[in-house]
């Protein structure tokens, strides 16, 4: 009988026992600890969506009869949590919960059971007759004495009394019952009646009141933008979004900073508001003994539209103008009035990068207040806070297409290009690579300074050219006048060739090269020898010079970029189906068709870099097949161990490198999925069965044997485990051979083992590759040091030389943890360096950057020697991908489920290698 | 009606020797000391015979209160306390304390040793004045004597300037001294809580101004400096030792950090080294900025900042030189001047107000040639720039102050009569609250509604609300009449008023009362009215008797009687 049931009806036999055992349970508790200690052992336990109702009523039972306050407010909290099982409509409940809070007498139980009726409110969101009824119960509950009453039973009016739903007539407007516990003489009530409901008290004494106001009023304003309120005091009628962020902006120069910086923030998300009043929060009237004053930033404008070019020489050029009528000047801003123009000056910083995030978000959205807060942003830029100078400069990189700068404001930006701040220096050059400016004087104001700041800064040097490269690019018609300036050419004479090593005159180039893309007319001003500095540069800085057509020179092969996507990754689908039908083939033949694919598709990578990841992934997945087909093919297995020394060497070096490749694929790669993963797994398995049967032909011993076995048993069963759902698309792979054979293996002895292993082993065929939709390479870049260096670094042996390392890292997951700079010195030394979590920043999605220095120090040489630096990635297979993408929890992991295979941890070295020239001195003495 | 009453003796619809006396709760407080930089005759100290015409002033003040340590705000001070005569206590913050001394010395050095004033406080007394002082932290409450408490906000403006919060009872004052509530290189802004004083007695300076943001001086500022080095200029920035010049200090300092310059600063020596060096120590006292990055490094520790001396104004190449006095008419900053003049490359940026007749104005308005003592000219070739820093708060803040504290009257002082007129008027406007600007000598007075707290029983208060009418008793303590007077052993007493009415009424005795009581009971209508058989008639709790007189029995007295809460109720 036991057979026949279904496991439903299990489910159904056994919770009436449950119920029931709750039951048993309770009654045997004597005193109100047991109780407790049992309920408390209840609540751990889930109970079904059916069983609920039961357990329901088995609780109330014993609250009736309960004494003990305590135990009487655990069971409330207990119907809370069971109301919200899923499935369970909790409405039956209700009376019962309304009827034991009439009898109720303990305040803290009284909360607790308003807490319940809370949730079941929001569980039952659209049944009416059980809101008025939570309604009704809740005011008259709200004259309670006790804080905690109040607070949910206004909690439950905001909850369930919705503006929307008109309520019956015998029960008041729900806001007007929570508004009269706006002067509830408890701090806490009163924040809880914020918020069930928005009010005015914003100017609470309370700084969390005030707080919760503002929050309040933002939710009320996101959920009813476009109603129409009146202003009190006067007969007309605003928006109400409009109305809160007045009320919001007046906050921003409130007394408590919290208070601030919340209201700043959340202006910033206040998008719908009308231009009108957005406008005003920049507006500020000056004046000067009630005189009118302009302020500077419309001084700095007229001067520029007066065609002069400098201020400020002048003594009171700022003196006030026109007289102002005492009667028209408004010193208490009313409504958004200077709300910006206060918080990018608050004294606490917080509240000023709060604002300047609000400023960007609010002028993304409104080109024509982007144009006019730039001049707050410019002037943010000499903030004395380094992070807020970032923010600044960040927010005006993000808001850039929407303005252009003029000449002073460009004049004031680029000052900050001699900060001695690497981060803000590089910013701002990513705000030039984004930015519009007006005319041609601009644009050599901003090669000027640019180039003075490649003189004072030569590490700069990549990030000023890729600079210059977007400013030549955008602006081609306002590089055009410039060009023989630049150039130094002169239309009679020849004038001397500049020297090309010269990062100043490479900068200079490469601005000109990138205008002339698009500027036919432009080459016909080259002389001679800049076309031959093309020609090199186009060859040697190929990602910062574009191709031109250009007279005499042939133009470069453009084919690489042509090909769409969609038909490269459709020839590597269709190269990686050629590969299925490898079965059929002869072994030489065979061979020959992985190499020609592996050839094709890493061609492929290098002609589709957005392809590149995945071909890449691909040619290194083929050659771990190619290698393991050829280790499988020697002759070796034919004959007699002794007599195939060489071709086993060669088989152990080839399973120890598609191991290393196995790890490669794992975690170098990024955007894989579980079937990539168990694919590639399940190489690593190939190579590992194939080490054991090489041991076990070479080796003598059984012991060692044995032991080997067994890791490898458990390694199966391990992919087993780890990869229960991927196993049908491993049919007819070498795993699900074995797995067939499972019974057979785990019973016969090592030496059989063996023999299972290699016949399977030489009969499984090879698994298809189903690539993902994206994978990327994880990739790095050493920009400093170039290794071009001719000098050698020298220092005294025995002391230590600070290396300075600069690189660019992509698609590395998590680097603070998983890069390392290793360091190898000529004699075999080698150094791993872990960089410090600050050294890495995050320019951008996916990328990020390595700025650090690694200390060198070695014993004394006769002349200077190159050491190699390189970067490499870390994994450890504890930490793979597959396990992290099952979110193991920590309770998990203490039911030994975790596996038992040993954590394999290594380096994977991701970089070019680059040579540094260092020549350590003996000590003088 | 309780009053506070405040009169100021200086700073009164002017600036300068600010000294304001309050009257509260039966206290008096004298809010700061100063003295008048314009005048050098009496008028320079406040009038004190204002307070007594002769003997000392210990036993009509109880105590003194000083905002911040500028010599308008405490320059009378040692006159006040040691030549005058006054031995309570006086308050002041700790860095006000700790700079106040040095400030007066220097005064007293040029008065006394330059200008060889007589009859004027000696270092002696200083010194003597400065061991009255009690230093204050801030949001401190410090109990003056049982009944006075007083409180110090920050204020901004300089180092340790406060506004204070004196509170009697439920009766308080707050006064700001100076304060600025725009933040600057150094020091935060002014922060007060809402404390709803009962008068707030504000500075108003800049009544009538509005300004631009700071950021925009300082950028000009920077950028004249940097383009005049980069040029090989030197910069000469003619100073006074304190306050604007160590924001300007920090200001260079910070921008030669993150520009990466080269070119040396130098600071003339004077009282700044013992100002920097307090600086460096009330770190608590200054901006976020500084309080957060002074254990990596103390921001007055500066490092491109050298003193200077007299040789290097020869050295060549460019520089920046600050030195004192502040508009250019004496000491070094004339010298610096007189040497660099000649040059167009070189240049002086003035960073605040001259007087009228110093070579600062002059250059100011732009005159080019310059007559120097002994005949000589001096070509003006160097450029002159203006920059105003200045740390007062402006119309708008004054207004945010009002706003954080909410007071329930205002009163203006340290200022100009006119602006203040119309920030009055704005300030009546907005927040519909009395404002006044007495001048110097004038009392204002407030008249306050204090709320008198009482205990009482919960018994009583059940009864009494129940009832009506109870019996304050002593000592804040309320308690029913009939425990007072078993308290006291004291009988309860009555009392009744009575009054005689002569009327002619040719009946007997009972007729007219009869009359009387018919008549009544057809006038007064709803109330009790009775006639009782002793031959008296009741209404409510009066009683009226009718006797013949002896003489005339036809002149009838109608005697009235009716107790003392009768009385109380008609009122």
């Amino acid at each position: 009988r036991k057979t026949y049931l279904s496991p439903a009806k299990k489910l159904r036999l056994s919770k009436p026992s449950k119920s029931a055992a709750l039951h048993v349970d309770l009654c045997k508790a004597t005193n109100s600890t047991d109780a407790l200690q049992y309920l408390l052992q209840f609540a751990r336990k889930p109970v079904e969506a059916e069983s609920v109702e039961g357990v329901v009523r088995i609780l109330l039972e014993h609250y009736y009869k309960e004494t003990d306050t305590s135990v009487r407010l655990k069971i409330a909290s207990l119907l809370g949590l069971l109301s919200k099982t899923q499935g369970f409509r909790p409405d039956c409940i209700v009376d019962d919960i309304i009827n034991t809070l009439c009898n109720e007498k303990s305040h803290q139980v009284l909360a607790q059971l308003l807490d319940t009726l809370l949730v079941v409110g929001t569980e039952l969101p659209d049944s009416p007759a059980v809101r008025q009824r939570l309604v009704q119960v809740s005011c008259k509950h709200l004259s309670d004495t006790y804080f905690g009453v109040r607070n949910k039973c206004l909690q439950l009016l905001g909850c369930v009394g919705t503006v929307d739903a008109p309520l019956s007539k015998d029960v008041r407007d729900v806001q007007s019952i929570i508004s009269d516990y706006f002067g509830d003489q408890d701090p806490r009530v009163r924040t809880a009646a914020l918020k069930a409901m928005a009010c005015r008290l914003l100017s609470d004494d309370y700084e969390q009141v005030r707080s919760a106001a503002v929050q309040m009023v933002w939710v009320l304003s996101q959920l009813y933008p476009e109603s129409i309120v009146p202003i009190p005091s006067s007969n007309e009628e605003i928006r109400l979004v409009d109305d809160a962020f007045g009320k919001i902006s007046h906050m921003v120069s409130d007394g408590s900073w919290m208070v601030r910086v919340q209201a700043a923030k959340t202006l910033g998300s206040m998008l719908q508001v009308s231009p009108h009043f957005l406008e005003q929060t920049l507006d500020k009237k000056l004046m000067s003994d009630l005189r009118r004053k302009r302020t500077a930033h419309e001084r700095a404008k007229e001067l520029f539209a007066s065609g002069e070019f400098s201020s400020g020489r002048k003594w009171a050029d700022d003196a006030p103008k026109e007289k102002l009528d005492t009667n028209t000047v408004n010193l208490i801003a009313s409504g958004a009035c200077g709300a910006f123009v206060h918080g990018l000056e608050d004294e606490m910083f917080e509240v000023r990068i709060a604002a300047v995030e609000a400023l960007c978000q609010l002028a993304r959205s409104s080109p024509t207040f982007a144009e006019k807060c730039l001049d707050f942003l410019v002037d943010m830029f000499n903030d004395e806070i380094e992070e807020v100078r970032l923010q600044s400069i960040h927010v005006l990189r993000q808001i850039s297409t929407h303005i252009t700068l003029r000449e002073d404001q460009l004049d004031t930006v680029l000052a900050v290009l001699e900060d001695s701040s690497r981060d803000i220096r590089e910013a701002l050059h990513e705000l030039l690579c984004y930015t519009n400016v007006s005319t041609k004087e601009c644009i050599q104001l901003a090669l000027l300074e640019l180039l003075k700041n490649l003189n004072k800064y030569p590490t700069d040097r990549n990030s000023v050219w890729k600079c210059l490269k977007f400013l030549g690019s955008r602006h081609p018609t306002l590089v055009l006048p410039l060009v023989p300036e630049l150039l130094s050419t002169h239309p009679y004479f020849d004038t001397p060739e500049p020297d090309m090593d010269d990062p100043a005159y490479i900068a200079v180039l490469v601005l000109v090269f990138n205008a002339a893309k698009s500027c036919p007319t432009m080459p016909a001003l080259f002389s001679d020898h800049t076309f031959r500095h093309y020609a090199y540069l186009r060859d040697s800085l190929s990602h910062l010079v574009p191709p031109l057509r250009v007279l005499g020179l042939d133009p470069v092969d453009s084919g690489s970029a042509s090909g769409s996507v969609e038909s490269a990754q459709l020839f590597l689908q269709q190269s990686l189906n050629r590969i299925s039908t490898i079965q059929n083939l002869e072994a030489p033949g065979a061979q020959d068709l992985l190499n020609f694919t592996i050839r094709d598709v890493q061609r492929l990578g290098h002609l589709q870099t957005q392809l590149s990841g995945a071909a890449d992934f691909c040619a290194t997945y083929l050659r771990c097949q190619l290698l393991l087909m050829k280790a499988l093919q020697e002759k070796l297995w034919n004959m007699a161990v002794p007599l195939c020394l060489k071709q086993n060497v060669t088989a152990t070096a080839a399973a120890r490198q598609i191991l290393e490749e196995t790890y490669k694929l794992e975690f170098l790669y990024g955007g894989l999925e579980n079937r990539q993963i168990a694919t590639i797994h399940h190489v690593r398995l190939q190579a590992k069965a194939l080490q054991l049967i090489l041991s076990a032909r070479t080796r003598q011993g059984l012991d060692p044997l044995i032991s080997s076995c067994e890791k490898f048993l458990q390694e199966i069963e391990a992919f087993q485990r780890s990869f229960l759902t991927e196993l049908p698309h491993l049919h007819d792979s070498f795993v699900d051979k074995l797995l067939e054979l499972k019974p057979r293996i785990s019973a016969c002895s090592s030496v059989e083992l063996v023999k299972i292993l290699q016949t399977t082993l030489r009969q499984s065929g090879l698994l298809q590759l189903r690539l993902p939709e994206q994978i990327h390479r994880a990739t790095a870049t050493i920009i400093e040091p170039t290794g071009e260096s001719d000098n050698p670094l020298r220092f005294t042996s025995g002391l230590v030389v600070a290396l300075d390392i600069d690189a660019t890292l992509e698609h590395v997951q998590d680097p603070q943890n998983t890069v390392k700079v290793q360091v190898l010195y000529p004699d075999g030394q080698s150094h791993v360096i872990h960089p410090k979590p600050g050294d890495f920043r995050k320019p951008g999605a996916d990328r990020h950057r390595l700025i650090t220095q690694v200390y060198l120090s070695h014993t004394a040489w006769t002349e200077p020697s190159q050491i190699e630096v390189r970067l490499l990635l870390s994994y450890s297979s504890a930490s793979s991908s597959l396990s992290s993408s099952k979110h193991l929890g920590w309770s998990d992991s203490s039911d030994g489920l975790q596996s038992p295979e040993a954590v394999v941890e290594g380096t994977i070295p991701f970089s070019k290698p680059v040579k540094v020239f260092i020549m350590p001195k003996p000590a003088r003495r | 009606m309780p009053e506070i009453k405040v009169t100021p003796l200086g700073a009164g619809q002017d600036v300068g020797r600010s000294c304001i006396l309050v009257s509260i709760g039966g206290k008096n407080i004298m809010l700061d000391c100063g003295m008048h930089m314009g005048y050098n005759d009496d008028r320079r100290f406040p009038d004190f015979s204002y307070i007594t015409q002769n003997g000392r002033l210990t036993e009509f003040l109880d105590c003194v209160i000083i905002s911040h340590f500028h010599l308008d705000h405490c320059g009378a001070l040692p006159y006040m306390s040691e030549m005058v005569g006054y031995d309570g206590p006086i308050y002041m913050t700790h860095p006000t304390k700790a700079i106040c001394p040095i400030l007066l010395e220097d005064f007293r050095k040029i008065t006394v040793d330059k200008k060889g004033e007589t009859n004027f406080f000696t270092s002696q007394m200083i010194k003597d004045c400065m061991k009255k002082v009690i230093p204050l932290n801030l949001h401190q409450t410090v109990q003056v004597d049982d009944e006075l408490e007083i409180k110090a906000y920050y204020a901004g403006h300089v180092l340790g300037a406060a506004m204070v919060h004196i509170k009697v009872g439920s009766e308080s004052v707050v006064y700001t001294g100076d304060y600025n509530m725009t933040p600057d290189r150094h020091l935060g802004a002014a922060w007060i809580d809402k404390c709803r004083p009962d008068i707030l007695i504000s500075e108003s300076t800049y009544a009538t101004t509005i300004r631009d943001s700071k950021r925009c001086r300082e950028r000009d500022f920077l950028k004249k400096v940097h383009e005049s080095i980069e040029r090989g200029g030197k910069v000469l920035i003619p100073v006074f030792a304190l306050g604007r010049a160590q924001e300007l200090c920090i200001l260079l300092e910070t921008f030669w950090e993150r520009m990466n310059l080269k070119a040396p600063i130098y600071f003339s020596t004077g009282l700044t080294e013992k100002a920097n060096h307090y600086y460096k120590l009330f770190i608590t006292w200054t901006n976020q900025k500084i309080r957060k990055t002074f254990v990596q490094r103390n921001m007055f520790e500066f490092k491109h900042i050298k003193a200077f001396d007299r040789s290097y104004a020869d050295n060549p190449g460019p520089m920046v030189v600050f030195a004192t006095p502040g508009m250019l008419h004496a000491g070094q900053s004339l010298q610096i001047f007189k040497k660099w003049a000649g040059n167009e490359k070189n240049m002086v940026i003035m960073p605040g107000y001259c007087v009228q007749g110093t070579i600062g104005h002059k250059i100011l308005n732009g005159q080019r040639k310059l007559e120097m003592e002994g005949r000589a000219t001096l070509d003006v070739k160097l450029q002159v720039e203006y920059m105003s820093f200045s740390a007062h708060a402006d119309a708008k803040g004054i207004m945010q102050l009002i706003r954080m504290a909410e007071p329930r009257n205002m009163l203006l002082v340290h200022g100009e009569a006119v602006k203040m007129e119309f920030l009055k008027g704005k300030i009546e406007q907005e927040f519909s609250i009395n404002c006044y600007m007495p001048a110097n000598g004038e009392t204002t007075t407030v008249t306050t509604n204090p709320s008198v707290p009482v205990d009482i029983s919960l018994n009583l208060l059940k009864r009494e609300m129940a009832l009506g009418g109870t019996v304050c008793y002593g000592d804040g303590f309320l308690v029913s009449s009939e425990q007072a007077l078993k308290e006291l052993g004291l009988n309860e007493h009555q009392l009744r008023f009575t009054c005689r009415v002569q009327l002619q009424d040719p009946h007997s005795d009972p007729d007219t009362l009869h009359r009387i009581y018919t008549h009544l009971k057809s006038v007064l209508k709803g109330y009790t009215i009775q006639h009782l058989p002793d031959g008296t008639v009741m209404v409510e709790s009066i009683v009226i008797k009718v006797s013949s007189s002896a003489e005339d029995p036809n002149t009838k007295v109608l005697l009235l009687s009716w107790s003392y809460q009768v009385t109380f109720l008609r009122c």
